[in-house]
């Protein structure tokens, strides 16, 4: 099998044109790879530019130089610079990501949240569903909360409907931006024994966890992010 | 994934004399896809709408359109009968004031039946019951449907010319403004219809808005436009969250945060 994520050579900066358009460089010349099956922990202090380096992953944030291949559908796709039509296929049907916070769509309730991947790959609304309220209870999500629209939950309830909506697919490469924050150790348990699960069936997992205990439990290898910093590369 | 765009902009400008309404403009609209026009007043957003949905004709560029039969058709080469028949079918066009977009003196019924009479239904029973089933899809009661639309509030006449544009199955819909004016209940109500429809039925849209989470929402795809050009433009997310632009960075760093 190929390996399902390449990163090679990539460099980002912000220009701030509000402020006198000074240039902030984040990272420069990351390169990685994860196999499937694999989880790799993004390390180092905060501002060192993990949240950067998973939305780049992602297509949030745009890539000045490099290369982040994919492996999509039997091809190779090279996200920094794909179509935004592209971008959006490739994550309806290979790459998934948990972010920190939910984006709430007023009116849909948590239940709809989470089977919404499910539904824009082609399963039936009843066949998503059931599967939704099987890990919105797995993680134990009161039931009385499922019909809701999730904007008035508490943070952790969020970033439980956040976790089922980022679990319920079974897309090659999953990104985890802090995906146990605002989680008590019980639900921190579950998310840990989930992400086993998502290794055993091959996918690759790049993750941020501050949590030390969670971070031990899942990764198989730390990349150390400070490593990529612009100002080590220019030295 | 489709291969062939629905729709072909081409470096289409449009003048009013010597001043500029838009320009320069070129991009691709696949179906499925939608497309948020955002930039402030007077940037050139209406203007592009119009030209592109025929309302204008661009004083230059070619905008063409895929039709039904599988070829590409120059939108400013067509007869007036037959653009009229296109705006009328496999478009919609969802006006910002629903007055603009609806019979205000005919029943809410007669103004979504309009639409499939113009497409050569007769049957009485079959467009009421197509009529009903859409004013039911877009939350208005059916008791509701022999009402003029004049004795209805800001919120169901939009709904309502959302489904008077939606019945004959457009398969592409221009929307100017669609949630301007409403309040902030109505209009999540609204956004969360036209998202679910739009995803429901497979259509490409073009959304005019200076609302950036209203097109955060709704759009796969962005356009900002200053004086008249797109000055950036991709996928929603990408440009919302890393502006390049000194102006896109202007307009996200002034949304108010709740």
């Amino acid at each position: 099998m190929a390996t399902p994520l390449v990163v090679s050579e990539v460099a980002k900066s912000f220009t701030m044109h509000l402020r006198d358009g000074i240039r902030l460089p984040v990272v420069a010349n990351v390169t990685f790879s994860v196999k499937a099956g694999e989880c790799v922990v993004l390390g180092g202090p905060s501002g060192v530019g993990k949240s950067s380096i998973l939305k780049m992953l992602y297509g949030n944030y745009g890539v000045d130089e490099g290369q982040i291949l994919m492996e999509h559908d039997g091809k190779l796709v090279n996200l920094a610079t794909a179509e935004p039509r592209t971008v959006l296929e490739v994550r309806r049907a290979t790459l998934g990501y948990v972010s920190q916070f939910l984006r709430v769509v007023p009116r849909v309730s948590a239940l709809d949240i989470v089977a919404e991947p499910l539904q824009a790959r082609g399963v039936a609304i009843e066949d998503a569903r059931a599967r939704a309220a099987e890990l919105l209870s797995k993680l134990n999500l009161p039931t009385a909360l499922w019909s809701l629209p999730p904007a008035t939950f508490s943070g952790g309830e969020q970033q439980r409907v956040n976790i089922a909506r980022g679990f319920i697919t079974d897309h090659k490469i999953l990104l985890l931006d802090e995906p146990t924050a605002s989680l008590d150790a019980k639900n921190r348990a579950v998310v840990v024994e989930m992400i086993a699960e998502k290794k055993a069936k091959g996918t690759a997992l790049i993750g941020i966890f501050h949590d030390e205990e969670v971070r031990d439990a899942v990764a198989d290898r730390i990349l150390d992010v400070s490593a990529f910093s612009p100002r080590k590369a220019a030295a | 994934m489709s291969a062939v765009p629905l729709l072909k902009v081409n470096d289409v400008s449009k003048f009013y004399g010597s001043r500029i309404g838009c320009r320069n403009v070129s991009f691709d609209l696949f179906p499925g896809e939608v497309l948020a026009i955002v930039g402030e007043s007077g940037s050139g957003k209406t203007t592009l709408l119009s030209c592109l949905s025929t309302r204008l004709m661009p004083t230059s560029g070619i905008v063409e359109y895929h039709m039904r039969d599988g070829q590409y058709r120059d939108l400013a080469r067509m007869g007036e009968a037959e653009r009229r028949f296109l705006m009328r079918t496999d478009w919609g066009f969802v006006h910002q004031n629903p007055a603009d977009g609806l019979r205000m003196t005919v029943s809410a019924g007669a103004n979504v039946g309009e639409r499939l009479m113009a497409v050569g239904d007769r049957h009485y029973g079959n467009i009421r019951a197509a009529a009903s089933d859409w004013l039911e899809r877009v939350e208005i009661g059916i008791d509701r449907i022999d009402d003029q639309p004049r004795a209805f509030s800001g919120g169901m006449r939009q709904r309502l010319q959302i489904a008077r544009n939606l019945v004959t199955n457009p398969r592409l819909v221009f929307m100017d403004e669609p949630t301007g004016g409403l309040d902030v209940s109505v209009q999540a109500r609204l956004l969360d219809l036209v998202r679910g429809l739009v995803h429901d039925l497979g259509l490409a849209a073009i959304i005019v808005t200076h609302d950036l989470a209203v097109a955060r929402l709704l759009s796969h795809r962005m356009m900002v436009m200053k004086d008249g050009a797109v000055i950036e433009q991709g996928l929603t997310d990408r440009v919302l969250d890393d502006p390049r632009e000194p102006y896109t960075q202007l307009l996200v760093s002034s949304i108010l945060q709740v």
